[in-house]
This record gives structure tokens, C-alpha cells and sequence, in this order.
């Protein structure tokens, strides 16, 4: 039951995109297809469940009875760059398919500031293992969630008559501003 | 180019919010005020100087392949040296901006000039180019900073001025991409008569 809270809560009261404001880049980026959207979300969601496994486990036996959690930000850093590279190297070998379509992606997710966001919150949450695991599952899908629907939101928008300067950037980040309103109703739903 | 066109691009023709559309998450994050948005701008600003600034020192030294792995280190090493600095002497600051000082790593701006910029170009270039940058990117939260306390709060760098609530609307995040959105509209309009 407090797992599927835990999900509940990332996914809809807590958007990590529409309340967190983390991962704006690609949000904004790679939204003018709803098929791009959906390569983006698996390619996130596979990276930063690995990632927060890892770096979990990497502060908890590394960094803390060492005492140089100050490195925190540093060791992270580096652990998300050097498994998006491995992630891209066995993908690459084990399913060529999948890499074709993740291909692109792989390589802006070290940038995404979602992957190193979610990482440094399980840990000031003070999350367990399993929570940890259910806590970044949660904030991919809710990244997914947003990107899906606002992908969705874009194609159509490129039929309609938009003023000349509210193209582009400008009309998507007032519609990302209406989402972010509705996603407002689901606040109060699960206390955190 | 000269050097005053090096530094000044930042602000207007290149700012990275307005027009690059770099560096979004901490633009939205931590504008809830104009103190908030100056105080993440210019902790940017000195992350980006000092790793434009080693960057270009080291450019030449570090092998084409690992380049990015060190580029990355570098920028932590100062992200740490900014957010050890604001815990011990801004605790207030550290606490409002919280997640966003350890995320000014993966702001793509910083990466982006260092790969772009003080890759290619020598010491003193590159130290102008991520003072210019980071100070227009300062100055867009800046705005957008003051824009959200002013109709979300009344207020202005804690200044009150106009009584009553405010829309609480524009402290909430839907406000954040609504003032930008409506920000990036302005520039668009402002641009056409500038140039």
C-alpha cells in the first residue's frame, strides 16, 4: 500500500515536471511528437531507475561511513554519465532495434536534470532501497505522463491560427502552464 | 568580434532563457522572487566563469574522447565549492534555492558554453563569455523573479508596495511557465523593433 502511494504521489500530486520544474529541457525540447515523446520517456525511465539504484547504494555504503557526502553531487554526476554510456554500449549490442529508436536520446539524458534531481531527493527524503526503486519508477512515469500529454497537446496546436509572436516556445509554455493547473487538482490527494 | 560584443551577446541577442531556451529548470524552480532569482543567477554565473575559465586553460591537455567526462568534473568541483559556500554563509539562500544549487551541474548552459565556447576559444575570451552569459541569465530570472512576486505577491526584492494578496496564481508553478511564456512572447516582439 505505501508503494503504491509512493507512485500515486510521483506520478500525479507531485509532477516532477508540472511542480518540480525538473526536466523542462526535454519537456520543452523533444514535445513536437508524440512518438519522439514516447522514446524519450522509455530511454528516461530505464536510465534513472538505474541510476538511483546505484547512486542510493553508492552514498549509503560509500560516501556516508567514508563521511564525504559533500562529494555527493560529483559522485552522482559521474556514475549517471558513465552508466548512460554503458546503457548505450549494451543496448547497442543486445537489442539494435531498441537502440535505434532510444539512439538520439541516450546521449541528452546525462544532461537531464530529472536523472540527478530525482537521485539527490530519494536521498533527502531519506528513502530505503525499496523505496528508492519505487520513488524514481514513480517520477519516470510521471515524467512520461507530462511529456505523452503535452506531446499530444502540440501536434494539435500546429493546426490552429496562433498569433505570430506566441509561436513556438512562447504558445507551448503557457499551454505547459495550463497542464500544470490541472495537474494542480490532484494536490491533497496523498499527503507526503 | 571584439570583446565587447563577447560580453554583451549574453544579454540580449544570445540571452539563454529568452532566446536560447537554455537552463529552464532552475529559470522556473527557484523564481518564486526577485531575490530568489538573483541569488541562483549569479551562483550560475560564477560556476560558469571559473569552468569557462578552466576549461579554456585546459583545452589542449585533455584527450578529444574523455572531454565531456571532464568537462562534467570540472563544473561539479565548482558546483560544490558555490553550494558549500551558500550553506555556510547565505543558509537562508541555500535552503530556498534547496535541489537547484546541486542541479547547477546539469544546466545545460554551463556544459553547453564549455563545449561550445571556451573549447575552442583562449583564457581571456572565455572568462568574458561566461561573465556575459551567466549576467544575462542572472538578469532573466531576474525579471521573471520579479514579475512572479509582483503580481503573485505585490511586492518587489521583499518591498511591498501594493496591498492586499496578489494571484497566488504566479507563486504557484502553473505561474512560472505562464509568466515565461508570456516573457519569451515580449522578446519576440521587442526583438523585431531592436533589430
Amino acid at each position: 500500500m505505501e508503494y503504491i502511494l509512493i507512485l500515486i504521489s510521483t506520478v500525479f500530486v507531485s509532477n516532477i515536471v508540472l511542480t518540480q520544474f525538473l526536466g523542462i529541457c526535454p519537456f520543452i525540447g523533444v514535445s513536437n511528437k508524440v512518438q519522439t515523446a514516447l522514446g524519450m520517456t522509455g530511454a528516461v525511465t530505464f536510465v534513472m531507475v538505474i541510476a538511483t539504484t546505484v547512486t542510493y547504494l553508492l552514498y549509503t555504503y560509500l560516501l556516508v561511513p567514508l563521511g564525504i557526502e559533500f562529494a555527493r553531487t560529483i559522485t552522482f554526476i559521474l556514475v549517471i554519465a558513465a552508466l548512460v554510456q554503458l546503457v548505450e554500449i549494451i543496448l547497442k549490442k543486445v537489442s539494435p532495434s531498441l537502440y535505434q529508436a532510444l539512439g538520439i536520446f541516450l546521449p541528452l539524458i546525462t544532461t537531464n536534470c530529472a536523472v540527478l534531481g530525482v537521485a539527490v531527493l530519494t536521498i533527502q527524503k531519506d528513502n530505503n532501497l525499496i523505496e528508492s526503486v519505487f520513488f524514481s519508477a514513480g517520477n519516470a512515469l510521471g515524467f512520461g505522463l507530462a511529456l505523452i500529454l503535452f506531446s499530444a497537446i502540440r501536434e494539435q496546436l500546429e493546426l490552429l491560427n496562433i498569433p505570430k509572436a506566441m509561436k513556438g516556445v512562447p504558445i507551448a509554455f503557457v499551454t505547459a502552464g495550463l497542464l500544470a493547473l490541472a495537474f494542480m487538482g490532484f494536490a491533497g490527494i496523498v499527503k507526503m | 568580434m571584439n570583446q565587447w560584443q563577447n560580453f554583451s551577446k549574453g544579454f540580449l541577442k544570445e540571452n539563454a532563457v529568452f532566446v536560447l531556451f537554455l537552463g529552464l529548470c532552475p529559470t522556473l524552480g527557484v523564481t518564486t522572487s526577485a531575490v530568489n532569482g538573483l541569488g541562483m543567477g549569479l551562483a550560475t554565473t560564477f560556476v560558469l566563469t571559473m569552468s569557462n575559465l578552466v576549461v579554456s586553460m585546459v583545452k589542449n591537455v585533455v584527450p578529444d574522447k574523455v572531454r565531456i567526462p571532464a568537462f562534467i568534473v570540472i563544473i561539479a568541483t565548482f558546483v560544490t565549492v558555490v553550494e558549500l559556500v551558500m550553506k555556510g554563509f547565505l543558509p537562508d539562500l541555500y535552503k530556498a534555492l534547496g535541489l537547484f544549487i546541486p542541479l547547477i551541474v546539469v544546466n545545460c548552459i554551463v556544459l553547453g558554453r564549455a563545449e561550445a565556447f571556451a573549447s575552442k576559444n583562449t583564457f581571456l575570451s572565455s572568462v568574458i563569455d561566461g561573465l556575459g552569459m551567466g549576467l544575462g541569465f542572472a538578469l532573466a530570472l531576474t525579471i521573471l523573479g520579479g514579475v512572479r512576486e509582483l503580481f503573485g505577491n505585490g511586492s518587489l526584492f521583499g518591498y511591498k508596495f501594493i496591498s492586499g494578496d496578489g494571484m497566488l496564481l504566479f507563486i504557484l508553478p502553473p505561474g512560472a511557465f505562464l509568466a515565461l511564456g508570456y516573457l519569451i512572447m515580449l522578446m519576440h516582439k521587442l526583438k523585431k523593433r531592436i533589430y
